[in-house]
C-alpha cells in the first residue's frame, strides 16, 4: 500500500472527526440560532460514532 | 517510529494517565450533573422564580434593591450583585462580613419591586458539593491549581495517546473492536476507538478546564497591574466611609456603553474592583459578546466614571475558554452531547485503568509463538518492534 494510502486509511476518519468536532465547538460560540444546530450536528457525529462502533456486534 | 520512540511515548502515556485518572474520573462524574445544574435546581425546587409581571414593568431603584438585601443582613456589606442574561427580573446579591468573605450569604431580590425573593443556598446542597469536588476539592486556590495540574497531565496523556494510536492500529480498521478476542483485547480496542473519536472534545474541555483553574491568579494579576494603573490617583486617599448611589453609578455606566448590559457589579474591596470603586462589568448580547465583559470603574463615593478599558487578552482568553468548558452555549442539544461525550470519556478513563490493572495477567499467560498479535496486545513496544521489522 502506498504511504499516502495507508496514512488515509489510518488517519482519515480521526482527522474528519476532529474537524467536525472543531466546527461544532466553534460555530455555536460565534453565532446563535442556526449555528447552534450546525454545532449539534457536527458534535453529534462523533457522539454517534462512539455509540455505533462501541455497541455494534 | 522506532521501538525506542514508541516505548518512550508509552511510558509518557502510562504515567501521565495513571497519575490523573482517578481525579479525571471524579471530574467527569461531578461534571455530569453540573452540565444540567439549571435543570437540577428546578427539579430540586431550589430555583428562584420572580412573580410574573408585564414585561414593561419599571425596574426598582438599585439603591432600594441593595437596601432590601441589607435589611436581611444589617451587619454585612455587599460584595457583588449580578443578573442572569435571560432573567433581568432578579438581582442576586452576595453579602459578606468583609469584601473577600468566602462564607458569604446570597440574597435574591426582585428587580421590579425591590422585595427579597429568597436566600439561595449553595454550600452543602447537592450541586454545591458537586461544584466543590469539581472545582477545588474544598481546598481553595491550591485545590484549583492541583486540579489544573491534573488537567495538564490529561492533555499530555491525550497527546501521547494519539502518538501511540498508529502503532496500535496498524493492522486494524478504524473503529474495529475485536470482541471475540477476550475482554482485554476488546477493551483495548474500545479504549483506542473512544479515545480517538472524542480526542478533540476531550482536549478542548481538558485544556479550557485547566485554564479556568488559573482564573483567580489571572484576576489578581489584572488587579495588580491594569486596575492599579486605572485607580492610581486614589492610592493614598482614605477609604470611602459612605458609598454613593448605585443607581446613579449604573446610569452612568449604561450611558457610557450603549448597547451593552450589566452582567455584575463588584463592590469596593473585592477582587474585581479597587477599595475606592464600583466595578460595573458590562457585556453584549450576541453569542460571543455576551461572554466578554467590559469593566467600567466608578468612583464609589461620587458615582462618576473613573475609567473604562477593554479587558486584557489573558482575561478575554479566560472568558472565551469558559463556555468551551461548560458546554452551555449551544442550547439543549449541546448540553446533551456534552453529557454523552463526558460519558464516553469515563469509558476511556475506565478502560485505560482496566488495561493497566490487567497488564500482569496477560504477560504471564502462555504466548503462542505463531500469533504475533498476542505479543502486540500484551506490550506496545513489542508490537512496534514487530511492525518496524517488516
Amino acid at each position: 500500500m502506498s504511504g499516502a494510502g495507508s496514512f488515509r486509511r489510518m488517519w482519515g476518519a480521526p482527522v474528519a472527526l476532529a474537524i467536525l468536532t472543531a466546527i461544532g465547538l466553534i460555530s455555536a460560540l460565534l453565532g446563535d440560532g442556526v449555528w447552534d444546530y450546525v454545532s449539534a450536528v457536527a458534535l453529534g457525529v462523533p457522539t454517534i460514532a462512539c455509540a455505533w462502533y462501541g455497541l455494534r456486534r | 517510529m522506532t521501538p525506542v520512540t514508541v516505548r518512550r511515548w508509552a511510558w509518557i502515556h502510562k504515567w501521565s494517565s495513571l497519575v490523573c485518572t482517578v481525579f479525571m474520573l471524579l471530574l467527569c462524574l461531578t461534571g455530569l450533573p453540573l452540565i444540567y445544574h439549571h435543570e437540577i435546581d428546578h427539579l430540586l425546587g431550589n430555583a428562584i422564580e420572580a412573580p410574573k409581571m408585564a414585561p414593561d414593568t419599571p425596574k426598582a431603584d438599585l439603591d432600594a434593591v441593595i437596601a432590601a438585601a441589607k435589611a436581611r443582613y444589617p451587619n454585612k456589606l455587599v460584595m457583588y450583585m449580578s443578573q442572569e442574561a435571560d432573567e433581568r427580573e432578579i438581582w442576586y446579591l452576595t453579602m459578606g462580613d468583609h469584601p473577600t468573605d468566602e462564607a458569604f450569604k446570597s440574597v435574591a431580590v426582585d428587580a421590579r419591586t425591590a422585595k427579597v425573593l429568597a436566600e439561595p443556598s449553595f454550600e452543602g446542597t447537592f450541586l454545591g458539593v458537586m461544584f466543590h469536588l469539581h472545582v477545588d476539592l474544598y481546598a481553595g486556590l491550591w485545590g484549583k491549581l492541583f486540579l489544573g495540574f491534573m488537567g495538564l497531565l490529561l492533555v499530555v496523556a491525550i497527546i501521547s495517546g494519539v502518538v501511540l494510536y498508529a502503532p496500535f492500529m496498524r493492522k486494524l480498521e478504524f473503529g474495529q473492536v475485536r470482541r471475540e478476542r477476550g475482554p482485554r483485547v476488546k477493551w483495548l480496542d474500545l479504549h483506542n476507538m473512544l479515545g480517538i473519536v472524542t480526542l478533540t472534545w476531550a482536549l478542548v474541555v481538558g485544556a479550557t478546564g485547566m485554564i479556568n483553574t488559573w482564573a483567580d491568579l489571572l484576576v489578581k494579576y489584572w488587579q495588580a497591574t491594569e486596575m492599579a494603573e486605572m485607580t492610581a490617583p486614589y492610592k493614598d486617599l482614605a477609604l470611602p466611609s459612605k458609598l454613593g448611589s448605585m443607581q446613579k453609578a449604573m446610569d452612568n455606566a449604561v450611558a457610557a456603553e450603549p448597547g451593552m448590559q450589566v452582567a455584575f457589579v463588584a463592590f469596593p474591596g473585592t477582587a474585581f474592583s479597587s477599595p475606592h470603586h464600583y466595578g460595573i462589568f458590562m457585556h453584549g448580547n450576541e453569542a460571543l459578546t455576551s461572554r466578554l465583559y467590559k469593566p467600567v470603574l466608578i468612583d464609589a463615593q461620587t458615582s462618576e466614571i473613573t475609567d473604562r478599558r477593554k479587558l486584557p487578552w489573558y482575561l478575554t482568553a479566560l472568558l472565551v475558554s469558559q463556555p468551551l468548558h461548560f458546554g452551555d452555549y449551544g442550547g439543549a442539544w449541546m448540553q446533551f452531547l456534552w453529557a454523552m461525550l463526558d460519558i464516553a470519556t469515563i469509558f476511556v478513563l475506565g478502560s485505560g485503568l482496566y488495561l493497566w490493572l490487567k497488564r500482569g495477567g496477560q504477560a504471564r499467560a502462555p504466548v503462542r509463538k505463531d500469533d504475533e498479535e498476542v505479543i502486540a496486545e500484551r506490550q506496545a513496544p513489542a508490537y512496534a518492534a514487530e511492525g518496524e521489522a517488516r
